[in-house]
């Protein structure tokens, strides 16, 4: 380790950046399992050394009441063991656990994995490709689907990875803290090209990011796009007041009783199954007519439809303007 | 203890005498070798074997690590190097780690160990190297269509759907090595019940044993999960039916359980008779009972049971549910206590002890403080929140691969040497022993310490192409991996050497106790002229104190 020296002077990274709001928490439980491992290693290490040289064959140290077993002993580094481990088992939890929870202010953006390129849209409609710009202090939650196979979502300087599944969306959130490009990889091996599935998260502050929004092409917002498909595709002939099918607006996050009895809370799984296979979760009161859109519709119009089947109920309800 | 460690002092003027008949020289030929149901001819085929796929899984990882070296990776295209490191795992992992110790030293010397003429099923034990080695000619075939490019692992969709690779082939060599490891643990279980000469109740069986027999549950309860989950990708692959791929109404995340309920398991049928090795070595070379024998059994079985409940912490970002998170990572903590207890258990056993420095002894040294690092190194990954960090990064690959390469391979060229003289009826060159032990610690560590950093600063695994800011590190890692790599070549030399060339071992040489040791070197074709019995603990070093220098 004793290159680790030059390899400072030389200005190469041996550290990651620390860039969000969970990363110094990530840090800290890393330098405190750190910490044990060295008094750990020191231990093993120098018990070894200490009995090696003490007790080699030849030497005369003293070798009366030599103890082959001891319950008090045992039980005395069983027990020691088991608590420290516990105490880092707990020390675990709590950022594992953020990163499940979004604050209620988080921006959704919707990311979709495909062999081999990380396709991003913005609310307002914005798309990027193995790219992201976001505000800094500005919680982000991120909408995880793949088009193919399993891709992963990493962020080093953001201490952040989740897994990005076929048919099934992942949420996971981050708070950048600090502007900078960082890297965004792909943590899943998916094929061929997976090294190179890579790309940036461009943390921006304030004046910045407006300057980046003010150059970029103005584009329709998602949930107008979603608008859009859902008159094109004629989800609006059955999806209407009075209509064949259930009423769309105030859906997401509302209980839906099926008509074999379930109950279940509308989530963005649940209205994607619903526009690919209609038939698996029948609402009570409605017959089965309604055609599937399996292949007609790429993932990220169907993120598109699901943005504005949410946008239907804050509209009516007025809970709160866009 | 300068050139030739062992039995200087013993007489052996064996060559000149007519020579004894033994379990080499009793017949001779090919055909006696490949009839052969001596459970020691079969060890020295499953021998031959495993060192020939190692070296196959080794060239892969050599070109791995050139390719490494630039950021573009200048040697071979992307394809290329998701073949190598694909068939560097499927080779490691079930053509080299799982059968190294169980087939070869188990094979050879569990018999011996407890006192009995030979495993309880002689032709299933020959049965199961030549399926073993089908699944392997299996595997290399799938070479020359292709190659496989899903990584050991398989994950699907990829692999069910979506790689053009011949993962089908690939499949059906591991399908077929599982039945390899199914029949040799079941070869245990009955031996280790049934085969015990008189006296040789449970608690005065050597650590090895306790190790083994945990091993063999293990292969036989896990490969089977495998081995159908293996049917059921290749099944997905040719006929769309459905089990992994969304797109036909499969769960990708069910294959990852499957796998992972194999695959955590099958790290402890690595590391266990790793552990079960040291514990001979460090008795023996610390002239002492091993400290906390029963502690040390036990915490072999504990391991065995526990290892079944702690797969989801391959998947605490892969979309598992939150609180089945919690209970894995705290069962993971839970399962690194009896392996902590046991490198406790070594050291105490040197306190007061007469330790010796050879050959096997260096290994044990080594494995201690890899293993230590690898399993500390795990408590990081099992916690949470680092997980969400250091998942599929090169900080996983330098962990496993102290618990496997430190860990396992350390303990298995350590056992290797120790049964050297047993094995083949030479000594090897202590010195150069000595030598490369010293030149695979070197090299190992310079190989992965640099990883942990890497993993650490985001590298992620299976990366031919990678930010250049990372090369320094990765430039250190191919300059150790170079060292290992000498070091690996080292023994496979001089010990062919000296099974040829080499001084006539004595039976004992190293002075242990232990019923293998009792016997001639090499051993009569039936291990003992008078079936032993058995009146002694074991590890009874009290009254040949020092006795070989």
């Amino acid at each position: 380790m004793v290159a680790v020296i030059p390899m400072v002077a030389a200005g190469i990274p041996l550290f990651p950046p620390s860039a969000s709001s969970v990363s110094w928490r990530v840090d800290r439980l890393f330098f405190g399992l750190c910490a044990f491992s060295v008094i750990v290693v020191g231990i093993v290490f120098f018990g070894n050394l200490y009995f090696a040289i003490r007790y080699r064959n030849g030497s005369h140290a003293d070798r009366s009441n030599q103890i082959h077993d001891s319950t008090p002993i045992e039980w005395t580094w069983t027990i020691i063991t088991a608590i420290v481990f516990f105490g880092y088992f707990v020390w675990g939890l709590q950022p594992y656990f953020d990163d499940f929870r979004p604050p209620a202010d988080a921006m959704n953006i919707y990311v979709v994995g495909r062999q081999w390129m990380w396709k991003i849209e913005h609310p307002d409609g914005r798309r990027e490709i193995n790219q992201l710009h976001v505000p800094v202090g500005q919680s982000i939650q991120l909408n995880l689907i793949s088009q193919d196979v399993i891709h992963s979502f990493g962020v080093p300087a953001f201490r952040l990875k989740r897994d990005v599944l076929p048919g099934r969306y992942e949420t996971v959130w981050f708070r950048p803290t600090k502007p900078g490009t960082y890297h965004l990889f792909c943590d899943q091996y998916c094929g061929a090209f997976h090294s190179d599935m890579a790309g940036q998260i461009v943390v921006m502050d304030g004046a910045r990011y407006q300057q980046w929004l003010s150059q970029v092409r103005t584009s329709t917002p998602m949930a107008r796009e979603g608008s859009e498909l859902f008159r094109r595709h004629g989800c609006v002939e059955c999806h209407k007041p009075g209509g064949r099918g259930p009423e769309l607006s105030g859906l997401p996050g509302r209980l839906v009783h099926l008509s074999d009895g379930s109950v279940l809370i509308a989530d963005d799984d649940y209205i994607r199954e619903s526009i690919l296979a209609p038939g698996t979760k029948l609402v009570a009161g409605y017959p089965p007519i309604m055609p599937t859109f399996q292949g007609q519709l790429s993932e990220m119009q169907i993120s598109e439809l699901i943005a504005y089947i949410k946008s239907l109920g804050i509209e009516e309800q007025e809970v709160r303007p866009q | 203890m300068t050139t030739i460690a062992a039995g200087a002092r013993l007489p052996v003027a064996r060559r000149s005498v007519v020579e004894r008949e033994h379990y080499l020289n009793e017949s001779v030929g090919v055909r006696s070798w490949l009839l052969t149901t001596d459970h020691k001819r079969i060890g020295i085929l499953f021998l031959i074997a495993i060192t020939f796929f190692f070296v196959a899984g080794g060239i892969a990882a050599l070109l791995m690590r050139i390719n490494l070296l630039t950021p573009n990776g200048y040697i071979v295209d992307p394809e290329t190097y998701n073949r190598l490191f694909s068939m560097h795992g499927i080779m490691m992992v079930w053509f080299f780690l799982i059968p190294s110790i169980p087939a070869v030293l188990g094979n050879f010397v569990v018999p011996m160990m407890i006192g009995a003429r030979d495993l309880a099923f002689p032709r299933l034990n020959l049965l199961s190297w030549y399926i073993f080695v089908l699944g392997g000619l299996f595997t290399l075939a799938d070479v020359v269509m292709g190659g496989v490019d899903t990584g050991w692992t398989f994950y699907t969709p990829f692999s069910s759907t979506y790689s053009n690779s011949a993962v089908v082939l690939a499949i059906v060599g591991v399908f077929i090595s599982g039945f390899s490891s199914i029949l040799t643990g079941l070869n245990f279980i009955v031996t280790i019940h049934k085969m015990r000469a008189p006296g040789m109740t449970w608690f005065r069986l050597p650590l090895f044993i306790w190790s083994m027999y945990t091993t063999a549950v293990i292969l036989v309860l896990a490969s089977p999960v495998i081995a159908i989950t293996l049917v059921l990708v290749a099944l997905e692959r040719l006929f769309h039916i459905g089990i992994f791929d969304p797109r036909f109404g499969g769960d990708p995340l069910l294959f990852q359980h499957l796998f992972w309920f194999y695959s955590h398991p099958a790290v402890y049928i690595m590391v266990l008779p790793a552990m079960g090795v040291v514990s001979e070595l460090v008795a023996c070379f610390s002239r002492k009972r091993v400290f906390g024998y029963k502690f040390v059994a036990f915490a072999s079985i504990s391991i065995g049971v526990l290892g079944f409940l702690v797969w989801g912490h391959h998947m605490f970002v892969s979309g598992q549910a939150i609180y089945a998170s919690v209970v894995f990572s705290f069962l993971s903590y839970v399962v690194a206590v009896p392996s902590a207890i046991k490198v406790f258990n070594w050291t105490m056993t040197m306190r007061k002890g007469h330790v010796h420095f050879a050959t096997p002894m260096l290994y044990a040294y080594g494995f201690i403080g890899l293993f230590t690092i690898g399993g500390l190194t795990g408590l990081f990954l099992a916690a949470l929140g680092l997980d969400a960090h250091v998942h599929d990064t090169y900080f996983v690959i330098a962990h496993f691969h102290f618990i496997m390469v430190g860990g396992s391979v350390m303990a298995y060229l350590g056992g290797i040497h120790y049964w050297w003289p047993k094995i083949s009826g030479k000594l090897y060159p202590e010195m150069w022993g000595r030598i490369s032990a010293v030149l695979i610690f070197a090299g190992f560590n310079l190989t992965f310490l640099p990883q942990f950093i890497l993993g650490y600063l985001g590298m992620p695994r299976r990366f031919p192409h990678y930010p250049p800011e990372f090369q320094a590190l990765n430039v250190m890692s191919t300059a150790g991996a170079s060292i290992l790599g000498l070091g690996y070549l080292l023994p496979l030399l001089y010990l062919a050497w000296s099974a040829r060339y080499a001084q006539n071992a004595p039976p004992n040489p190293w002075g242990a106790t232990g019923l293998e040791w009792q016997t001639e070197s090499p051993p009569p074709t039936h291990n003992f002229e008078v079936t032993p019995v058995v009146t002694e603990e074991p590890y009874d070093y009290g009254e040949i104190e020092g006795a070989y220098a």
